[in-house]
């Protein structure tokens, strides 16, 4: 595992990451794991969040930096904490879903510097200095981001419990692989169990989100 | 089901008042049946729907289960001393705990546990709880209290459970007094028929865990007496019983909250230790808790399909007309429910015309997770061996299998008392529309490939017991003055699109739009009275209720219409936003401009559940059909296609039907190919596929991308008011015994042991090349 990069400054338009750790998003990202289309911005400078930094003060906490859509906070973690711990129960951006924690269902999959990664099986401090871009971060304002409108129209879902992960897998898999096959699309989202079995619907949703971010929307 | 006699809730079924009005079928629909976008679509793909498991409260506790690691054991002594003075930890339960001695499981002999039972009866069993600041440090104090157990011998399967020295899992014993034996004719005689050919398999089906994505769990939290629960469910009024009950509370003290749930197909109608664990754990600490259980704990303790053995034996005349059936079933539902066969017969007596049938069941206790509900329990495994014996009765015949099924479809109900007609049956239309559809004769008739991969069709019919639905059901409409309106109903929205579905009827009969209608659903504070949602029943129970109360709504606004037109109310109906004269349409009054309507600013409209028809039977029917390859070398089985052909009455919206029996045949193909609770039987007891890895649901990989959903609609004005039948339920059950006939024609094995994974396909390929030719099986 390298970590030669713990250095570099966070506000650099990020390059593509070595740092493999086990957070692969299972056989299908792996099978789409090509260089990364990284949509990510250049985060604003924004005050930490007073509501998530510092709850606990111990000896053992390590401090980090995470850029989280956008927002820039500077935050103690434990080491042991996993990215979806501090995303959802620090930060309380609780779209990002929890369902083993352990890297095998996909529903807390975000973009770890534009690629699709499970946050369950990601260290919050690995994720230091990264951009992490969850569901509530596709928004567009107020109005769905493209591949979340695809799967609203497509029907794409049923409990939605597993969508978002869904989501940003179809985000990432785009993202590094803008005219996926439908080949492709099935093994960039073999990694997301969805147990409704939407899978039909989630198959014609990426390939529309593709579609319309190809037309430039 | 008979009314008062259902799985999905615990005790008698309550009464709904009679509705006032019976309106007539909808002759044409501008709302109903198109296939919207679900009206909480954005919620679901932006992140902002509030599941149980993301609700935040101040100040909020975080819990933690230990759960026993023993198959089977008595605990001795549990030392919470180290535990209780880790950081951040505020409240432990434990048996002998004051407010803990709640008894649990009940069955036929009393309850035959407790909240924290010393005795525990399989890996799993709960045995302390601990909240905490973190869920961290609730882990870490979970891990940090010290058990001494006497560990027991153990039983895991229904064999090593029979056996003379098995050990006393219930002191009942071990094995369940058996129902008496389904039986109609005389089973023994006609088998004995002359000329009659008769086939015998026995099947396997495999032990299916529910694992839906959102685990299960709850925050409660306290507001002097009164508690609010979220919990993932698929039944408020199912959670609020059970926890009042447990606690020994006033029913309106306690309010259930389930607005999203992350699936649960079964195993949620009902709460858990859980949700009371965390409401004792709030009350003793003063604070909000959240727990929600660990996907091992998930696995080990949150329900199961129980795994059958099916012996099946059937008799068929030269012709293609079936002369008998006769089933014994064996199976368990774990250490402490009753069944582990319940339901898998009913689609043997019920589904062809068959006048000799016999059935028997037993059920049996192991030292396993307990059972519940699944996804029509019993039908998928009932399915699996009798489509599966059709295939092979029609092989022995030389009949086509679509032509042998149509020879033997039943327009009544062979197993209700008095063979009640069904209201409505489109299994036959369902069988032959779907081979068209299909192209199933050109698939047939297709040459074999000359590769070691062989390509294969089959087909496999399904009926759900259920899918009638029927009282008790009342929905609550709101028009307001500026012509929006709101739905108030009980029902919780699984996933199956209920709040959708919902606004189409209320747009049908109230002619606002659905972008203006808003619904209010599932919380035991603010709704309605409503069964949980399950057993394909949330259509056709709750979508008469909801026409009924847009009706309520639509006669008060044209009484006041017609008092302000001066013309007779019966007279005047509703377009769009006008109230109008039928037989003058220049008479007519914008909604805007009825004046009393504008004086109140609000109609309430209330509408109730009306009664099944009077002898007759309401079922909702399907027939599927797949194409596989076999790899002969791998012995692994691709489906490249499938299609399914449903008789589920009206469809309300033709994108979430679609979605639904897409997704109960992905689930079909995973107790045909991959799903599979394996327990360590020679050695420890434990459950080796806890976890979502070596409980392998499938995954985009696993389900065909060319799925069609071909809708019969038999048009059956009998059953209820919006002509509804379920879904949910038949669309997983025809599935796995299609794949299975499939592997049949592509390769000639006749499996009869699910799941159909490529050890046991390439093990019976290894047979099948060393049988004689004449023993090979049909």
């Amino acid at each position: 595992m390298d970590h030669d990069d713990k250095e570099r400054d966070i506000r650099l338009s990020p390059g593509v990451s070595r740092r493999g750790f086990i957070a692969s998003v299972g056989s299908g990202a792996m099978g789409v794991a090509a260089v990364a289309t990284l949509g990510a911005t250049t985060p604003a400078e924004v005050p930490a969040d007073a509501s998530a930094a510092q709850i606990d003060t111990s000896d053992t906490m390590s401090t980090i930096v995470i850029n989280v859509n956008g927002r820039r906070h500077k935050m103690l973690v434990e080491p042991r904490w996993s990215l979806l711990y501090v995303l959802r129960d620090r930060l309380n951006l609780t779209g990002t879903k929890v369902g083993c924690e352990r890297g095998e269902c996909g529903a807390c999959t975000v973009l770890v510097d534009g690629k699709a990664r499970y946050a369950c099986l990601t260290l919050a401090v690995e994720a230091d200095g990264r951009d992490i871009t969850t569901v509530e971060g596709l928004m567009k304002g107020e109005d769905l981001g493209t591949t979340q409108q695809a799967f609203a129209e497509e029907d794409a879902f049923q409990c939605g419990y597993c969508t978002p992960g869904q989501v940003m897998a179809a985000e990432g898999l785009i993202r590094s692989n803008p005219s996926p096959t439908l080949d492709e699309i099935r093994q960039g989202m073999s990694g997301n169990i969805c147990r409704c079995g939407a899978y039909a619907h989630i198959f014609t949703a990426v390939a529309k989100a593709a579609d319309l971010k190809r037309q430039g929307r | 089901m008979e009314p008062n006699d259902t799985y999905y809730w615990d005790g008698p079924l309550p009464e709904t008042q009679a509705p006032s009005t019976t309106p007539d079928p909808w002759k044409v629909t501008k709302v109903v049946g198109k296939a919207l976008v679900r009206i909480d679509a954005y919620d679901r793909v932006s992140g902002s729907a509030v599941y149980p498991s993301d609700v935040v409260l101040p100040d909020m506790l975080h819990a933690a289960v230990l759960s026993c690691p023993h198959a089977h054991a008595m605990v001795k002594k549990v030392d919470t001393g180290d535990a209780e003075k880790m950081p951040g930890v505020h409240a432990i339960l434990k048996d002998g705990v004051v407010g803990t001695n709640i008894p649990w499981f009940a069955g036929r002999g009393g309850f035959s546990s407790r909240l924290f039972d010393p005795h525990c009866r399989y890996e799993g069993d709960e045995v302390a709880v601990v909240a905490a600041d973190t869920i961290y440090q609730a882990w870490d104090a979970v891990r940090a209290i010290k058990v001494e157990y006497d560990v027991l011998k153990y039983a895991v399967t229904v064999e090593d459970a029979l056996k003379t020295d098995a050990p006393a899992i219930r002191d009942s014993g071990n094995a369940i007094a058996p129902p008496p034996p389904y039986q109609r004719g005389d089973v023994e005689a006609a088998f004995k028929t002359a000329g009659v050919i008769a086939v015998e398999h026995t099947f396997h089906t495999p032990c299916e865990l529910h694992n839906p994505m959102e685990v299960h769990g709850c925050v409660a939290k306290w507001d002097g007496p009164r508690l609010t629960i979220w919990e993932s469910t698929q039944g408020v009024y199912a959670v609020q019983q059970g926890v009042a009950r447990a606690l020994n509370m006033p029913l309106a003290n306690v309010r259930a909250i389930g607005h999203y749930m992350g699936g649960g197909f079964g195993g949620k109608l009902s709460h858990g230790k859980y949700s009371v664990m965390a409401a004792l754990l709030a009350k003793k600490s003063g604070r909000p808790v959240r727990l929600f259980l660990s996907r091992e704990q998930v696995c080990q303790s949150m329900g199961n399909r129980p795994a059958n053995t099916i012996v099946l034996k059937a008799a068929v005349q030269k012709d293609g007309t079936l002369v008998a059936f006769q089933s014994k079933v064996t199976g368990s539902g774990g250490a402490y429910s009753e069944g582990g066969t319940g339901g898998v017969d009913f689609v043997i007596r019920e589904l062809y015309k068959c006048p000799n049938v016999q059935c028997e069941n037993q059920g049996v206790f192991t030292n396993a997770g307990p059972e519940r509900a699944f996804r029509a329990p019993g039908h998928p495994q009932g399915a699996w061996a009798l489509e599966i014996m059709m295939d092979a009765l029609a092989v022995r015949i030389g009949m086509d299998p679509v032509e042998f099924r149509l020879k033997n479809i039943s327009t009544v109900s062979q197993s209700r008392n008095g063979n009640p007609p069904y209201t409505s049956t489109g299994f036959a239309d369902c069988l032959a529309q779907g081979a068209k559809a299909f192209g199933w004769k050109e698939a047939r008739a297709k040459a074999p490939l000359p590769s070691h991969i062989k390509r294969g069709v089959g087909v496999a019919g399904g009926m759900w017991q259920g899918g009638s639905g029927g009282p008790p059901s009342t929905a609550i409409v709101k028009l307001f003055g500026d012509g929006s309106a709101n739905l108030n109903l009980g029902a919780s929205d699984i996933g199956c699109g209920t709040k959708t579905w919902g606004a189409q009827i209320v747009s049908e009969e109230l002619g606002v739009p659905v972008e203006r209608i808003s619904v209010e659903h599932a919380d035991t504070g603010t709704t309605p009275f409503a069964t949980p949602s399950g057993g394909s029943k949330t259509v056709p129970t709750e979508s008469p209720a909801i026409r009924a109360a847009a009706i309520d709504v639509k006669q008060q606004l044209l009484a006041m219409a017609a008092e302000q037109l001066k013309l007779p109310q019966a007279e005047l109906e509703l377009r769009g936003a006008e109230v109008v004269s039928k037989s003058d349409p220049a008479k007519k009054v914008a909604l805007g401009q009825i004046q009393a309507f504008g004086r109140r600013g609000l109609i309430l409209g209330v509408g109730y559940r009306g009664p099944n028809p009077q002898g007759k039977a309401i079922n909702p029917f399907g027939a599927q059909f797949a194409e596989v390859e076999v790899n002969t070398k791998t012995g692994e089985i691709k489906v490249l296609r499938f299609l399914a052909a449903h008789d589920s009455g009206r469809i309300l919206n033709p994108l979430t039907f679609r979605n639904q029996v897409f997704g109960g045949i992905t689930m079909g193909i995973g107790f045909g190919l991959t799903e599979d609770r394996v327990m360590d039987r020679e050695h420890r007891g434990k459950l080796l596929t806890a976890n979502l890895h070596d409980y392998k649901m499938p995954t985009a990989l696993d389900a065909p991308a060319d799925k069609t959903c071909l809708t019969i609609d038999p048009h059956d004005t009998e059953c209820n008011t919006t002509g509804t039948k379920g879904v949910g339920e038949p669309a997983t059950i025809p599935t796995a015994p299609a794949v299975a006939n499939a592997v049949f024609h592509a390769t000639g094995l006749r499996l009869t042991d699910a799941p159909m994974s490529p050890a046991r396909v390439v093990a019976a390929l290894a047979a099948q090349k060393t049988a004689p030719a004449g023993q090979r099986r049909g």
